[in-house]
């Protein structure tokens, strides 16, 4: 393979410039993530610590293999939802190692409002449990919650994505073959409860962990019959009477260790047989690409400056270089794995469609794994390209994008818009992860097009009904939209609210892809199948 | 009194000290380098810290690092096990100066221990019989002739700084003895950088016994008896036993004593090894002392009842011995099978790689010291052992059968190993005779190294397992596949992407 010859200088001022922004970017990142890993307010983590309970992070790293990865998923998840009450949606999801094994962590944070669910906290565990399915991981679940947030119970109760989808998942996963251990080391509550019943084997702390359907207030006040939490569903009930739990632990420390046993029983499973050469680190420094990505996202830049600082070697074996350059497509290794890369070099055209569609096939025949870099406006409109049939063609890369069932990785570098978002692995079309960078946007369409469609439409109307505006009603107009736009198209309104998995920083997406490509070789690369190219 | 103990080890002796210090209510540290960082050691330990890059000159053998970690860890003692720099005396003053205490003897004796010369000055004074020889190496060629000629052929020509028998020769005429020690001369330059070189009586088909030591600070002094380890390949010991099926009582107790004699005499405290040489008449020679506690020290735990490495950790802490001599006593026999990861078809080159399937043997009379773990990469930077085998029972007999048997049920699949050449000693006859001699391996090589088909993938193991069935036959079987790459999980360390 060739190595990309990269045309970035180091020294130039603009690089300089570009870096300190980004770098910036970064820091806010850093701090942002820092705040929410704390978890509840501090006097619930004091409280919480001083009932001899361990943090769920420090739960976490004890029940991990020591000095080994963990790669979560939506750090900052309800971020500036909720009056911000909920940091990390109260639970902490990723996958991590145990001996030996990697396994999908579920985590909830009783410091956080007791660790209840909000409706992105359900969403958060149905991701996970998503996850673990996709990338055939067994599942640990370290309970301590109150079950539903009650205020905001017809966002969690009943629907399709809602609570009880988790005991659902639960269900099949276990058929599936795939470990499903719950560690209660805390409460467990009401339709919580079902989480540990639900579990292949269940683990329970003494005089800590509780399990009921229905709590001493309900029972009083449902029967009258006085009863305490200990008596009605702690660990000795549920270890010696009702056969809930299978284990009894002494502390937190304890019953993690016991959740170690239980995996360290696992066969070892061949993972699937991706080719793999000798990692070697990129030969352009990851840290560059702080200086590379403009400050602007309106600015294009060559997505090969991108590929040099993520793969070995920064090598890049190019297909149709000459043809459908706005889509840059080619081979790489990430961490020795072997991966077909679809970067953005500008808007799609039909040539740049048709290119991805043949490429996407290239690879699932060879079932080598898809890694999607998004930096996209969309599909090029007009005249002449609806004459030429972009809609056709697009759908052709579309087509090609949704049946490939080798594993998927999507990580937006810069904009993801419109029906682009589509035609590179969006959410929609199940990558097995979706990254953002700080800097990027996700939206519809660019927030000045869209505030620029929705006025002239508001300004029409007003017309119609014999109204003229000046310039300055225009702006007022204007401007409101387009705020709104700029705010829901930030990454973090996006990570709030799950539409990814979680924001990385550029220097870290290597071994994020890594990682991910290692999990996901768990599950096996089914032969390819595709439906009907529209010709 | 000791509450915290530094470890700059690895592997099974890591292993087995974090255990020791378990039991005794001590808090273990693991030091570990960037490839052990999810080594077996590092994963039981109560804490760890990093103590550098993965080559060994670069972490576990760098002093200044090992301790300035120790220091930092808040640890009072630092327990060195073997290898790396267990025997280095420049380490062990080093502790001292930094307040750490030193599980071990002090640099002094070790120094004493350490030169090969002045030790045996030391001891044959003392009364203590060694190999006739040179005691004094000279440069002068024509009066190692001399000597040569009083000490009687066949002799050995010897570097004085040598090890590993680099630079060594059997001579057994005058005439050639000139030639031998020229061309040692230049061998031992240029490894050793220094070229003095002397002789001494050739002994053939020799034995390879040692006694088993342990001292206070309080001069009390005993030994916990003998070890036979003349099953050796390439100067480093396969098989040992104890007792050794060649010494009867009688020179037992005067190996015993002498052993005894030489640690009073060099002023040696804590745990050590005096090694002997034993010939086919039964007469024994001091050869050196190995100033740590050794690989082999489980066989002599087994037949004692004594744990070795914690009576080390009570020495350090100034306690007296909790036994005399006369409390001692050895029953039963005991094996010990070292499991390297080395290609037994290959010429025992390393054999690095995944641990895809491990299975050990359990079971009355087995003990594993283990330093693995299924998924475990077995990395290149070190010595291939992976863990020991130890087996007892009352007779050598029955014992023998036993460490056949634990060893045949014994599966480690993704990497070689040499226990299919263990298998093959444990068969021999001649092994199971008794007739040893630290030449077997060579003697016997033909028999040795040609191995049955079936023993190559372990069927009975994975039969035992239920792993292993007809229609899943071969190397393809699952989980036995030859291992690849390190995943990057393995690779990254505690790499997070939220930091």
């Amino acid at each position: 393979m060739e190595q990309i010859q990269s045309k970035i200088n180091p020294q130039d001022p603009d690089f300089k410039e570009r870096q300190e922004f980004h770098l910036r970017l970064v820091r806010d990142l850093e701090e942002k993530t820092a705040k929410i890993m704390l978890g509840g307010p501090e006097k619930y983590r004091k409280l919480h610590t001083d009932r001899g309970k361990m943090l769920v992070r420090d739960r976490i790293e004890k029940l991990l293999d020591r000095n080994t990865p963990f790669l979560e998923f939506n750090t900052l998840a309800a971020y500036n939802m909720y009056e911000n009450e909920a940091p990390g949606a109260g639970i902490i999801t990723g996958i991590g190692r145990v001996k030996g094994h990697e396994v999908m962590v579920v985590a909830n944070d009783a410091t956080v409002k007791g660790g209840t669910y909000f409706p992105i906290t359900i969403k958060k565990h149905l991701r996970a449990q998503e996850i673990a399915l996709q990338n055939r991981l067994p599942c640990v679940y370290l309970v301590d919650s109150g079950g539903i947030f009650l205020p905001h119970q017809s966002g969690t109760f009943p629907d399709k994505e809602h609570f009880g989808k988790i005991f659902y998942n639960q269900a099949r996963l276990s058929a599936e073959n795939l470990l499903q251990v719950a560690v209660v080391l805390g409460m467990s509550t009401a339709g919580g409860a079902y989480v540990p019943a639900m579990c292949d084997e269940t683990i329970m702390v003494r005089q800590q962990g509780t399990i009921y359907i229905g709590g001493p207030p309900l029972v009083k006040a449902a029967t009258g019959e006085e009863v305490t939490e200990e008596e009605l569903g702690g660990a000795d009930v549920h270890c010696r009477i009702s056969g809930v739990s299978d284990y009894y632990a002494q502390n937190d420390e304890h019953a993690l260790r016991i959740a170690r046993d239980i995996i360290g029983n696992l066969p070892h499973n061949a993972k699937y047989p991706l080719d793999r050469a000798t990692p070697k680190e990129p030969h352009y420094d990851p840290r560059e690409l702080y200086g590379v990505i403009p400050t602007d996202l309106k600015k294009p830049f060559d997505i090969r400056e991108v590929i040099a600082r993520i793969v070995d070697n920064s090598e890049f074996h190019e297909f149709k270089e000459l043809y459908g350059q706005t889509l840059v497509c080619g081979f790489a290794r990430i961490q020795g794995y072997l991966v077909g890369i679809l970067g953005n070099n500008g808007v799609l055209f039909s040539e740049s469609s048709l290119k991805g569609a043949h490429f996407i096939e290239l690879c699932c025949v060879r079932k080598i794994p898809l890694v999607f870099l998004q930096n996209i406006t969309g599909f090029i409109i007009g005249k002449q390209y609806e004459h030429g049939g972009i809609a056709r063609n697009g759908a052709k890369l579309v087509h090609a994008v949704a049946n490939a069932d080798v594993p998927k990785f999507t990580v937006i570098v810069g904009g993801s818009y419109g029906a682009g978002n589509y035609a590179m692995c969006g959410r929609g079309y199940d990558p097995r992860f979706l990254w953002m960078w700080p800097n990027s946007k996700i939206c519809v369409m660019g927030g000045e097009q869209a505030a620029g469609v929705l006025t002239m439409i508001k300004v029409k109307s007003l017309m119609k009904k014999g109204k003229k505006l000046s310039e300055e009603e225009i702006e007022n107009i204007r401007k409101p939209i387009l705020e709104d736009y700029e705010e829901q198209a930030s990454a973090y309104y996006s990570t709030a609210r799950l539409w990814d998995d979680g924001i990385i920083k550029p220097e870290d997406t290597r071994n994020v892809l890594a990682l991910g490509i290692e999990a996901a070789i768990n599950r096996t690369i089914p032969d390819h199948k595709f439906g009907v190219f529209r010709m | 009194m000791i509450k915290k103990i530094f470890i700059p080890n690895r592997g099974e002796i890591a292993v087995r000290i974090i255990r020791a210090c378990r039991e005794l209510g001590i808090i273990s540290v693991a030091a570990y380098s960037q490839a052990d960082r999810t080594s077996l050691h590092v994963q039981i330990a109560d804490e760890a810290i990093e103590i550098g890059p993965p080559p060994a000159l670069e972490s576990y053998l760098n002093i200044e690092n090992v301790v300035k970690a120790a220091k930092e860890s808040g640890a009072d003692a630092i327990h060195p096990g073997y290898g790396f720099l267990a025997e280095n005396k420049d380490f062990a003053a080093k502790c001292r100066d930094n307040g750490l205490i030193f599980i071990g003897p002090t640099p002094e004796s070790m120094e004493l221990v350490g030169d090969k010369v002045a030790s045996r000055v030391t001891v044959q004074a003392a009364g203590v019989p060694i190999i006739p020889g040179m005691l004094t190496p000279q440069d002068n060629i024509s009066s190692i002739i001399t000597e040569a000629k009083k000490i009687g052929y066949p002799v050995l020509v010897k570097a004085s700084m040598g090890g590993g028998g680099k630079g060594m020769q059997i001579v057994t005429e005058e005439c050639k003895l000139k030639e031998c020690i020229e061309a040692s001369k230049r061998i031992a330059k240029s490894a050793f950088g220094d070229d003095t070189v002397y002789v001494e009586k050739y002994i053939e088909k020799p034995r390879h016994v040692e006694i088993q030591v342990i001292a206070d600070h309080h001069g009390n002094a005993v030994h916990l008896f003998e070890r036979e380890c003349s099953i050796q390949r390439r100067h480093q010991k396969v098989i040992e036993e104890s007792p050794s099926p060649a010494i009867n009582e009688d020179i037992r107790r005067k190996m015993g004593d002498t052993a005894v004699r030489v640690v009073k005499e060099t002023g040696y405290t804590n745990a050590g090894t005096v090694e002997f040489l034993l010939d086919q008449n039964r007469n024994f020679y001091f050869l050196e002392v190995n100033a740590r506690v050794q690989v082999e020290h489980p066989v002599t735990e087994w037949v004692t009842g004594i744990d070795i490495v914690k009576e080390q950790i009570r020495i350090a802490n100034g306690e007296p011995l909790s036994f005399s001599q006369e409390q001692i006593r050895h029953v039963g026999h005991a094996i010990e099978t070292r499991i390297y990861a080395e290609d037994p078809e290959a010429n025992f080159i390393p054999s690095p790689g995944r641990i895809s399937v491990l299975r050990e043997p359990v079971g009355p009379g087995i003990r594993v010291d283990s330093g693995i773990y299924e998924g475990y990469i077995v990395p290149s930077f070190y010595d291939p052992i992976l863990s020991k085998l130890i087996v007892y029972d009352s007779t050598r007999e029955k014992a023998i059968e036993r460490a056949y048997s634990a060893l045949s049920s014994y599966l480690i699949g993704g990497i070689k190993t040499i226990i299919p050449f263990l298998l093959n000693v444990l068969r021999h006859p001649e092994f199971r005779s008794g007739n040893l001699s630290t030449s077997f391996i060579q003697d016997y090589q033909e028999e040795l190294f040609s191995y049955p088909e079936e023993e190559k993938i372990p069927f009975a193991a994975l039969a035992a397992y239920g792993i292993y069935s007809s229609s899943a036959r071969g190397p393809n079987t699952p989980g036995l596949r030859e291992a690849g790459l390190p995943g990057v999980w393995d690779t990254l360390g505690g790499w997070k992407n939220t930091e």
